[in-house]
């Protein structure tokens, strides 16, 4: 087995060229066709001890999934994936495999792992283009209400769950849309938003019910989502506040937050001239910081009509906390990369609007409390990039409008919702809450797995009311 | 959808609707206002609740038509829809009973101002109110506020109704007159500017509403910050209105400039369209 292992090279998707993707919001790989599916799943080991699965947080039995497709039993492969999560096409996008499943698969410790994203991604699209949404018949009803509060990754698992045990689910969510930064902060080009919708259409189909445009804690209160008879109350609102540089010059125009550039682009489709939101589109582009959602902004810009992208980012190569194939997918589009390079005032003219930053270069010292070596300045390095267009996605903190409304939910110290980090249970009685406003940003499949092991607690807690 | 009850032109290109919205309707504060989207190819456009009914289940906007958004919710008429309302958004104006309050509005700003008014004399307070217009056809809910003002003055800029002038003019003549415990002022940028400026040297509390550009108005994008005491705040969770002593309005007024370019082309590509299609 481990002799054809070696033979067989790990495959690739195809993708779109970069030359043409650069000026399109397609996505960019297209994913295995079934022959190559099954060469790539012929290279699983099938390990008795699968070290993959260790690397999952949501433990996805991956070499029995694998199993399914090389023996062409698709509807069960893609069965095997749902018992642990809930949204597979979405994970076989955009996990950090490299750090998690693949990054522990035993194949990698001598050549190359088993590309498990790409073979769950294969069989999640399987059933999408089957389009397949009767997973909820013959659940019996439970006669109890669940309100889950944000319709991210993390509220969604919650519904699903709870749906399929006979929950009544109710899914609030404060955009027009639901879906969470799936749908408002990750581009078109990376995850299509046709899987979302689709996952949502089978929530329905499910009986779930989502109510759109409502900012729980100004149009309601948790409170009275108990008194208008919901049995407990899941908060899944992300951390969606964002951070900027508080450097000077920072409020002039031409100046945003990744969330917003991503927002106008994504949710508010400004990419397309039939809608009405307007974007900035620069000729030269700054983007600050080096993760997902850095790259995200600097592969938007450009395809609005970037000519000089550039990424900005205090500390070197190994401390980019992208996703490898997002940094790959970006340097072979022409996204141009400062390293230790930090931006100390925005330049602006007479008119109020940037037409530069003023950087300084930097060196990496001692090791800080994250164990990466901290960046310090080195003086009299000022430099200043001209630029026309400047995207600061440096973090996010935790979002305070449903927090301020519900005293008596104990919050951390920056302001995220203190939850025990086995069961998500809150300060409040009946409340429970996980992903991104517990954790601060972190992933899709985190968010999702405090969410399943949320839902396992509020099922608990309802059949023993 | 969100159906629309009323469409009525008030004033010269300022349209009131009442909306069918009855959970906002319940909850709905002074100083809060609505996002508004009038189809899905819409831009999400923050308006504030002018006025409200609870036991009818509706709330009223009023708003000027500038470009293409607000054009496209006039061409809206009674028992048409409103694809997306989400609010109340912002923070409650906070009211108390005073002695005396004045309350100052210029053009739209007094559809803003109004329910922060009708609040505080609801409290007990005596309100005067101080209303601007460029001229007298631009004037909205000058009965409104005559209704619940112990005073009321008019000021136009071609004296067409009341006074002619500016309403700091009359502002100072009622500073000078009798001591104030509060000034709300509500209009276009560089008028709150005046009147801030106005207060500082009468030592009064003033309250301004922010208008700045929002897009999701519930602190996610960040592009509605505004300077407050050399401090970032987001005007659609920590506003809109802000202590007008500490507001850097110069900011403000460049920031609100940044699609004019856009915009401008936006609306007059959308007036092409219509009157190609007539
Ligand atoms: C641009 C970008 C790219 C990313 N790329 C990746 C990636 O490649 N891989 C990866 O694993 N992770 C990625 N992440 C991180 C990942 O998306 C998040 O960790 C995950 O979405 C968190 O899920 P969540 O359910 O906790 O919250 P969210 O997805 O943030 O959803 C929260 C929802 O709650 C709603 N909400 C907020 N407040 C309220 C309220 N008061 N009432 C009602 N609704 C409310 C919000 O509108 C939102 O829809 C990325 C994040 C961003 C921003
Ligand atoms: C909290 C809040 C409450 C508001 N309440 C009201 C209200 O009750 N009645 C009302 O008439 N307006 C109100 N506004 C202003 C209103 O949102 C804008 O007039 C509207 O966004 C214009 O959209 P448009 O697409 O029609 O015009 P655009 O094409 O977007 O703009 C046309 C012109 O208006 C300017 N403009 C753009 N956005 C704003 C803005 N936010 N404020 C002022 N000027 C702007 C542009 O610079 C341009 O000159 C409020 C704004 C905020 C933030
Ligand atoms: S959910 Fe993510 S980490 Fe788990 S197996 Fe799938 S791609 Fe890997
Ligand atoms: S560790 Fe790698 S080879 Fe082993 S079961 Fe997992 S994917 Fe297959
Ligand atoms: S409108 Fe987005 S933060 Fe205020």
């Amino acid at each position: 087995m481990a002799d054809k292992a070696k033979k067989i090279p790990r495959q690739k998707m195809p993708e779109q060229k970069p030359e043409i993707r650069r000026s399109n919001f397609k996505e960019v790989p297209f994913g295995f066709d079934k022959e190559t599916a099954l060469l790539e799943a012929s290279r699983c080991l099938k390990c008795k001890k699968p070290s993959c699965v260790e690397g999952c947080p949501v433990s996805v039995p991956i070499p029995q999934f694998i199993s399914l497709i090389l023996e062409e039993k698709f509807d069960d492969a893609i069965a095997e994936i749902r018992k642990k999560n809930f949204l597979p096409a979405v994970c076989g996008r955009v996990c950090p495999q490299e750090n998690q499943c693949e990054g522990s698969c035993i194949l990698g410790k001598k050549g190359t792992p088993v590309a498990i994203g790409a073979l769950e991604r294969f069989a999640a699209d399987l059933e999408i283009n089957a389009g397949k949404k009767d997973v909820c018949l013959n659940v019996k009803k439970t006669g109890r209400k669940v309100a889950v509060v944000g319709s991210g990754p993390s509220g969604l698992t919650v519904a699903g769950d709870l749906a399929l045990k006979g929950y009544d689910v109710t899914v609030f969510e404060a955009f027009h849309k639901a879906g969470g930064v799936l749908v408002y902060g990750i581009p078109e080009f990376r995850l299509p938003k046709t899987i979302v919708e689709y996952e949502i259409e089978k929530l329905k189909s499910c009986g779930v019910k989502f109510v759109l445009n409502y900012v729980i804690g100004k149009i309601k209160t948790i409170n009275d989502l108990f008194e208008e008879g919901f049995d407990a109350v899941y908060i899944g609102v992300g951390a969606g506040l964002p951070s900027f540089l508080n450097i000077e010059g920072e409020n002039f125009n031409g100046v945003f937050s990744a969330n917003e550039y991503l927002t106008r682009a994504n949710l508010m489709k400004a990419y397309d001239s039939d809608y009405d939101t307007p974007i900035a589109v620069g000729d030269n582009v700054v983007v600050v910081g080096a993760g997902n959602v850095a790259m995200d902004a600097a592969r938007t810009a450009l395809r609005l009509g970037g000519k000089n992208v550039s990424i900005v980012y205090r500390r070197s190569r190994e401390e980019m906390p992208a996703r490898a194939e997002e940094l790959h997918h970006a340097e072979e589009e022409g996204i141009d990369f400062k390293l230790l390079t930090n931006p100390v005032k925005v330049l602006g003219d007479e008119n109020g609007r940037i037409k530069g930053v003023e950087c300084i270069k930097m060196e990496l010292g001692e090791p800080d409390d994250s164990g990466r070596r901290r960046p310090v300045e080195i003086k009299g390095s000022e430099f200043v990039i001209d630029c026309d267009l400047m995207i600061i996605a440096v973090g996010s903190g935790a979002n305070p409008v449903l927090t301020r409304s519900e005293k008596d939910l104990a919050l951390t110290k920056r302001g995220y919702v203190e939850a025990d980090s086995e069961t998500g249970k809150t300060s409040v009685k009946g409340v429970w809450a996980g992903g991104d406003i517990v954790t601060g940003q972190a992933t899709v499949i985190m968010a999702m797995g405090a969410g399943r092991k949320a839902a396992t607690d509020i099922d608990r807690y309802l059949s023993e009311l | 959808m969100y159906e629309i009850l009323k469409r009525e032109e008030i004033a010269e290109n300022i349209i009131l609707n009442e909306i069918k919205a009855a959970d906002i309707a319940a909850k709905a504060k002074p100083g809060q206002f609505v996002l508004v989207k009038a189809n899905e190819q819409g831009e999400r456009i923050p308006l504030t609740i002018s006025m409200s009914d609870k036991s009818k289940g509706t709330i009223t906007i009023i708003y000027m038509v500038v470009g293409k958004s607000t054009k496209i919710f006039s061409s809206l008429d009674k028992g048409d829809f409103f694809e997306d309302v989400i609010g109340p958004l912002g923070m409650p104006t906070h009211i108390e009973k005073l002695d005396r309050v004045i309350c100052v509005g210029g053009g739209t700003g007094i559809a803003v101002l109004y329910p922060i008014a009708k609040g505080f004399v609801e409290k007990g307070s005596n309100v005067d109110v101080i209303l601007g217009a460029r001229n007298k056809n631009l004037l909205i809910l000058k009965d409104e506020m005559d209704n619940i003002s112990k005073n009321l003055m008019i000021c136009t800029d071609d004296g067409s109704d009341g006074r002619k002038g500016f309403v700091t003019d009359a502002l100072k003549d009622e500073l000078e007159k009798e001591k104030a415990d509060l000034v709300v002022a509500i209009g276009p940028v560089m008028m709150m500017k005046a009147v801030s400026e106005l207060t500082k040297k009468y030592n009064v509390k003033t309250l301004v509403s922010l208008n700045p550009i929002m897009i999701d108005g519930t602190g996610m994008c960040g592009c509605c910050r505004v300077s407050i005491g050399g401090k970032t705040k987001f005007a659609c969770v920590d506003g809109p209105e802000f202590d007008g002593h500490e507001v850097d309005f110069n900011e403000l007024q460049m920031r609100l400039r940044a699609y004019l370019d856009r915009e401008k082309k936006s609306l007059e590509d959308y007036n092409c369209k219509i009157s190609g299609n007539r």
